[in-house]
């Protein structure tokens, strides 16, 4: 049952992800890329990541998708569509070569001998996550303290950065 | 055919290559930051794949932590990047990459 949704969601996100880079329409290839961040978030439910099923709707689907539509429409005078540039051969070998290589070291290693950290939070497969990503972001030992409040600070610095950016030159 | 790992990590290759392709071939600043969205989430399944196989019949959630990580940096990164096109975008009237090359000397 799982493989069988996991092959429709591989086929969804592959196809709409393709889609992106080939459509010649901005706005379609933004809607398809909201559809894409869908899929990844219905991947998640596949693994168990209830909690970041949500956070993808919400700030993937919802936000980024939103932010983006919104700046193909501010420039939607230029009618000249998502062309390809001067490297667009170089670029495929490029990324064919990343992932003959990717999928190279993937199916050449063995993941059953992986060693793990001892002290990292575990939940089991059918409970859900979001207490345990609490505990996982916020203990004493081990947590990340630290990251989430520089995080937050990244957040502001870019908040105040993008409106500083995009406010008008006229009043001053 | 049983699920595991190695079908989420190729899933994650091919996204994450689809991605690369797109921000390097294509010449419209908005469609190279949809395409880097798309590498930031290949990444992501990653994260979350190996936080739920590494260790058989539990979640490790450090895999969860980095990818709430990565969501916000993203999410970031969008805002000040669409910040930046719109600027380049009322000084030229053009988001073409390859006509953005004033700094090239």
């Amino acid at each position: 049952m799982i493989e069988f949704a996991f092959c429709i969601i591989a086929i969804v996100l592959v196809g709409s992800a393709l889609a992106v880079v080939l459509v010649r329409d901005i706005f379609r290839a933004a809607l398809l890329l909201i559809m894409c961040f869908f899929a990844v978030a219905a991947l998640y439910i596949t693994l168990n990541a209830d909690f970041l099923a949500a956070v993808q709707v919400l700030v993937y689907a919802g936000a980024v998708g939103i932010l983006l539509i919104f700046a193909v429409l501010l420039t939607r005078d230029l009618r000249q569509g998502s062309p390809f540039g001067r490297i667009n051969k170089p670029a495929l070998l490029l990324a064919l070569l990343v992932l003959a290589t990717i999928i190279g070291v993937v199916v050449a290693t063995d993941w059953n001998n992986v060693s793990t950290v001892s002290q990292a939070v575990e939940v089991p497969i059918d409970e859900a996550t979001t207490s345990s990503i609490a505990e996982a972001l916020f203990s004493q030992d081990g947590g990340f303290v630290l990251p989430f409040e520089i995080a937050s600070v990244l957040l502001l610095a870019a908040l105040i950065g993008a409106v500083v950016l995009v406010r008008s030159k006229e009043k001053d | 055919m049983s699920l595991g790992l190695e079908h989420y990590l190729i899933l994650s290759a091919i996204l994450f290559c689809i991605g690369l392709y797109g921000a390097l071939a294509k010449r419209n600043a908005v469609v190279i930051l949809m395409c880097i969205e798309i590498m930031l989430n290949a990444v992501n399944i990653a994260m979350v794949a190996f936080s739920r196989y590494l260790v058989p019949d539990v979640v490790v959630l450090t895999g969860h932590v980095f990818a709430i990580f990565i969501m916000t940096v993203a999410a970031a990164e969008a805002a000040v990047g669409l910040a930046i096109i719109i600027t380049i975008y009322r000084n030229r009237r053009d988001v073409d990459v390859e006509q953005a090359d004033s700094m090239k000397g």
